[in-house]
């Protein structure tokens, strides 16, 4: 297949906007190719759309769908020749999140937070959900067996067991969730700042974050940690992710990336001691980023509407549920983590709100390096996913922003510094931070990019870049990215002109990770007692079956060579 | 050659037991250790349907399994809106197919949730469930409450492996170390271990947890001294059972669906539940019957947004419980057709649902005989998930886990037969 | 009248045309103090009616029960008293049917009679 004539943005191998062929074979970018031409004469090209930070499977999710009947109610579509049936805005079934995703050109979307013992089930949904490459984090933030081998700074050890965590859930990445919380949250309480000391425990989170960063390093995963602060969601709680990010400054990474990703750094950039005085500190935290190298971040963009929010922060979500007057749902996981789902309205003229939305902006704007930020609405918790075409034209007009912003509550311009910003994004920056940025961060050395060699997943819009001004035609611009002209997934078409025209079933990436073997029995033995005494199931049946991913791509890492540690 | 397998899952009730041992000789099960007189009752085995079977002129006669796949398609093809029961007692991975096929015929998928906990998940539609993994409370809680529910008979190992007897990391003692409350119309044998029942008037649990949410919220003394035949002092003192738990969970079961009220008795104990981690921590779990009843409305959720009850007449997944729940179809003669796999409606609906089952052409998918034997026109003998075939299913408290194959069997499995209709429909279609 | 799960319809529950379940599910158990009253004994049936059906089934003493209330183990013969009606949300009363109670010379069919009566 030759993709004739586009204007192709590919900043990951230094071009911007320039028009050329792309050439496909074997569903990867090739040097030349023969076969099927599409005419893209004019329009804009880039890779296919990364999602580095989206909750799109597992038991949170249909605990938001069972909960949510309203919810399923909207979006629905009948089922095609192609398609099966679509439901669902902020909780879509299997099936709509696939063609979504396509449709907007992504082809790529990672689940964000899956506990161990429950990622079965969230492979289930991931099988579920057509089109897409996918993976999913594993959750280690409250875990016994991290928080023991912190305690006893055995290094070794948590390695070890990260490493068969890993394996046993058939994840991606190391995700930490307001870390030593979830254990907290098991009689009902939680931890209050990172030197809190966890009950029972005798860890604070500090040493939980640290010594899975190091370990996350030692195992040369392709990804970094991935963070969800303590504090989030609370007023003044940029102080508490400052304090975190200092923690892991000294750290070296084993591969060229970041030391820590920030989730959802919107919802951990507040000011102000209560909702009253409530304000963005976005800026201080966009001037940390510019001068340091080793954190990157996703935006958790607000759309105004309905959310539903979801995390394994289950204390967050029992506060979302009494400040909200809301309907509650809880998930304790036994030995690792907690979790909860509330649904959430997002209001124009509520104060927070509006300075909610501003913080995403503000952050993707203030930040100087597009390579550190990652575009998300954290979905579903700040807005569904479908709503990216709308923070792209925020992010290139500041006339939108300023229409926006009229809309809003007032407090938006006394209490963000959003009014005062004039950049606007260019395409290329659009790329990096949809597209080449995640995949980079994640690791993912095939994607995010259209290098020869890599994967011939790629975006086409009915967009001329050539044509349009992006900061005077921002309707165009959202309309052009909602809907693609053409999504190629390893080669082949899934969308052509808006529709789903194919729906093959994507890979499920996870990481094989090695550690020497003495290190793994002495950890699995100390884990059979925990198994004999405290889970309700047996060893035997914890483990992520093969027959649970039928299309596994393996990452392979792990500890270097012992000759080279010494 | 005999043959020791550990770990196994028992696949009877929502309990989900995986630490059943099953001995095999010569590919057949000798002997179950470890499992509830339930268990091993299913997993011993028993009396089977031996062939696939077509009713001619009122009688079942044998047949081939492609006959019966055959003549299961044309009913299905032929009807207007058939509805497709069942799947609380076999794989996801069976009612994945299921699904695909009411799709493409334009059927209703309800299971025996509907009959069962139906009214529960309705509760958590209008509240949402504040809840745990099992093996959270078996660490952590030091009072049980178990609210019309009875499992010392519908889900014997419950209290050994999950909740009053058993023990955990902050409850080294079991039993010792906890309060078991018990809450229900009739002394149950869960009742007569408890530490303290609280017998309640048929039909009374809303006013009950009401009373209980009253005191909870500090307005004990709006209530009167009698509350539908419980003393407020009594009241009082449960409600201060609860609020001084360091961790409570309670367990509710048809007692709350069945009676008077159902959902919003559901709705009432959720809000309950809700109310009390201002104080405290607590967790509240539905004894779900059927062991893969859970992973039915899980698979259901993720396929087309909704646990149950689901209607695909409009080629968009349609929901209303009490419209498009089995029961209603059946007594409104809204559908014209059955396919009903690993369930008995024949023994577990009402009279009046089962007259019209007998109106209309029915399709049995399962691997004993039932009383909905009687009434069907096309009879499929499967082979028993967990035991002849693999698959997946879900605990009681939403944790997945993968079913073993123990033995080998001529049966096909419920995906197999499954995917055997859906094909002979497809080609149904195409020759039309 | 209430229904509920008892451990032999249990384990019955996957082999219904054993005598076992059969036997179980075609039982009542009344309060003692409302067997006495009715001048029940071993072996001695009584007629449920209900105003959805009625139904012959065996008598039995529940010492749990209290008194004015029938237990039967879920299955058809309770729901042979049971009504369609699910006050719009899908599940029928299966508990809390008003039944009369009456000693009947009559005997307790087997399950295909039950099933198949009236057709």
């Amino acid at each position: 297949m030759i993709i004739k004539g586009g204007i192709v943005y590919d900043p990951a191998n230094g071009i911007f906007g320039e028009e050329m062929d792309i050439c496909i074979e074997n569903g990867r970018i090739a040097e030349d190719a023969g076969g099927e031409v599409i005419d893209a004469r004019g329009l804009l090209v880039m890779p296919g759309g990364v999602d580095a930070h989206s909750h799109i499977a597992g038991p949170k999710l249909n605990t938001g769908r069972i909960m949510r009947p309203d919810d399923s109610r909207m979006g629905t579509e009948p089922r095609t020749g192609v398609c099966r049936p679509s439901t669902g805005y902020t909780v879509p079934n299997c099936y709509a999140i696939g063609y979504r995703y396509a449709r907007l050109g992504y082809t790529t979307a990672f689940e964000a937070a899956t506990p161990i013992i429950e990622a079965r089930h969230t492979h289930e949904e991931l099988e579920e959900i057509p089109i897409v490459d996918k993976g999913a984090l594993t959750l280690f933030g409250s875990n016994w067996t991290v928080m023991e081998c912190v305690r006893e700074n055995d290094m070794e050890k948590l390695a070890a067991y990260v490493a068969w965590g890993l394996r046993a859930a058939r994840g991606y990445g190391v995700k930490i969730v307001n870390p030593g919380g979830g254990e907290a949250w098991g009689f009902g309480s939680n931890v209050k700042s990172i030197h809190d000391p966890v009950p029972h425990f005798d860890v604070t989170p500090a040493q939980i974050i640290r010594a899975l960063a190091e370990v996350n390093e030692r195992l040369r995963l392709p990804h970094s940690i991935h963070l969800h602060f303590n504090n989030l969601g609370r007023p003044g709680n940029y102080t508490t992710a400052i304090e975190t990010l200092e923690l892991l400054k000294d750290i070296k990474p084993s591969r060229m990336r970041q030391v820590v990703h920030v989730a959802h750094m919107q919802f951990s950039a507040y000011g102000g001691t209560g909702w009253k005085d409530f304000e963005s500190k976005a800026s201080v935290i966009a001037d940390y980023f510019n001068q340091t190298d080793h954190a990157t971040m996703d935006l958790g963009q607000i759309i105004f509407g309905p959310a539903t929010t979801m995390t394994a922060d289950a204390p967050l979500e029992y506060a979302n549920a009494r400040i909200g007057h809301q309907k509650w749902s809880n998930h304790d996981i036994e030995l690792e983590e907690s979790s909860g789902v509330v649904p959430w309205v997002y209001m124009r003229k509520m104060p927070v709100n509006a300075v909610q939305w501003a913080i995403g902006l503000e952050l993707a704007l203030l930040t100087k390096d597009p390579w550190k930020v990652v575009m998300t609405t954290d979905h579903p918790n700040g807005g569904p996913f479908v709503n990216y075409p709308e923070i792209i034209a925020l992010l290139m007009s500041r006339e939108k922003r300023e229409e926006e912003m009229k809309t809003l509550h007032e407090v938006v311009r006394s209490r963000s510094t959003l009014p005062s910003i004039e950049r606007e994004i260019d395409w290329s920056e659009i790329v990096i931070m949809t597209r080449a940025a995640p995949a980079r961060i994640l690791g993912l050395e095939d994607k995010g990019h259209l290098g020869i060699g890599a994967d011939a997943d790629i975006s086409i819009y009915n967009i001329r870049p050539d044509e349009i001004d992006p900061s005077k035609d921002h309707a165009k611009v959202k309309a052009g990215m909602s809907r693609a002209k053409y999504t190629i997934k390893g080669g082949a078409v899934v969308v052509r002109d808006g529709e789903i025209v194919a729906a093959p079933q994507g890979r499920t990436y996870w990481v094989d990770a090695a550690v020497p073997e003495r290190d793994m029995d002495r950890m699995l033995s100390s884990l059979k007692e925990k198994f004999e005494r405290y889970y309700s199931i047996r060893m035997s049946n914890y483990m992520v079956q093969d027959a649970y991913l039928s299309n596994p791509f393996v990452v392979r890492a792990g500890v270097q060579p012992l000759k080279e540690v010494i | 050659m005999r043959l020791q397998i550990e770990d196994v899952l028992c696949t009877f009730c929502g309990c989900l037991c995986d630490d059943i041992r099953v001995e095999v000789d010569g590919g057949r099960i000798e002997k179950v250790r470890g499992a509830c007189r339930l268990g091993s009752s299913k997993i011993m085995g028993h009396s089977r349907i031996k062939s696939p079977m077509i009713r001619v002129n009122g009688e079942l006669r044998e047949a081939s399994y492609e006959e019966a796949y055959r003549k299961a398609a044309e009913i299905l093809v032929s009807a207007k809106h058939p509805l497709l029961y069942g799947w609380a007692s076999t794989t996801c991975e069976a009612l994945k197919k299921g699904i695909l096929l009411a799709e493409e015929i334009g059927g209703v998928v309800d299971t025996t949730a509907t009959v069962c906990h139906g009214p529960s998940i309705i509760g958590i539609e209008e509240k949402g469930l504040v809840g745990s993994t099992l093996g959270q409370i078996k660490n952590r809680a030091d009072l049980i409450v178990f609210w019309g529910c009875n499992p010392s008979e519908a889900h014997p190992r419950h209290t050994l492996r999950y909740s009053s007897n058993a023990s955990g990391r902050f409850i080294p003692e079991g039993r010792k170390d906890r309060k078991v409350l018990v809450i229900d119309v009739r002394e149950t044998r869960t009742a007569r271990n408890a530490d303290r029942f609280l017998r309640i008037q048929p039909g009374t649990d809303y006013e009950m947890i009401s009373a209980l949410r009253m005191i909870i919220g500090g307005k004990a003394e709006s209530l009167p001294e009698d509350v539908a035949g419980v003393s407020r002092k009594e009241l009082v003192e449960i409600a201060e059972m609860m609020r001084s738990a360091k961790f409570g969970a309670i367990f509710f079961g048809l007692g709350l669906t069945h009676s008077r009220g159902r959902y919003k008795n559901v709705d009432n104990a959720l809000s309950l539940v809700s109310e009390l981690n201002s104080h405290t921590k607590f967790v509240i779990m539905a004894m779900r019957g059927h062991y893969n009843v859970t992973g039915a409305g899980q698979v259901l959720a993720w396929s087309s947004g909704y646990p149950m009850a689901v209607d695909y007449a409009r080629g968009a997944p349609y929901y209303n419980p009490g419209e498009t729940s089995c029961c209603d179809l059946l007594s409104r003669r809204d559908v014209d057709a059955a396919m009903i796999i690993a369930s008995d409606p024949a023994s577990n609906l009402p009279r009046g649902c089962v007259e019209a089952l007998a109106e209309m052409p029915v399709i049995q998918i399962d691997p004993f005989e039932n009383p909905t034997t009687f009434f069907a026109d096309v009879v499929i003998p499967s082979a028993i998930a967990g035991i002849e075939a693999e698959g997946t299913a879900y605990r009681m408290d939403g944790l997945s886990l993968r079913l073993r194959k123990l033995v080998d069997t001529e049966y096909p499995s419920d995906v197999e037969i499954l995917q055997a209709i859906l094909d002979n429909v497809r080609r149904l279609r195409d020759d039309n | 009248m209430i229904s509920g799960r008892t451990l032999a319809q249990g384990a019955g529950c996957e082999d219904k045309m054993s005598r076992l379940y059969i036997d179980e599910v075609s039982c009542c158990y009344l309060s003692e103090e409302d067997y006495r009253a009715l001048g029940l004994s071993d072996g001695m049936n009584l007629l449920l009616t209900s105003p959805h059906g009625s139904a012959v089934l065996r008598a039995g003493v529940d010492k749990g029960l209290p008194k004015g209330m029938v237990f039967i183990p879920m299955g058809p013969w309770a729901n042979m008293l049971t009504g369609t009606d699910t006050k719009g949300c899908g599940m029928p009363g299966f508990k809390g049917v008003e039944v009369e109670v009456t000693p009947t010379d009559e005997k307790v069919l087997d399950i295909r009679e039950l099933m198949l009566r009236g057709r």
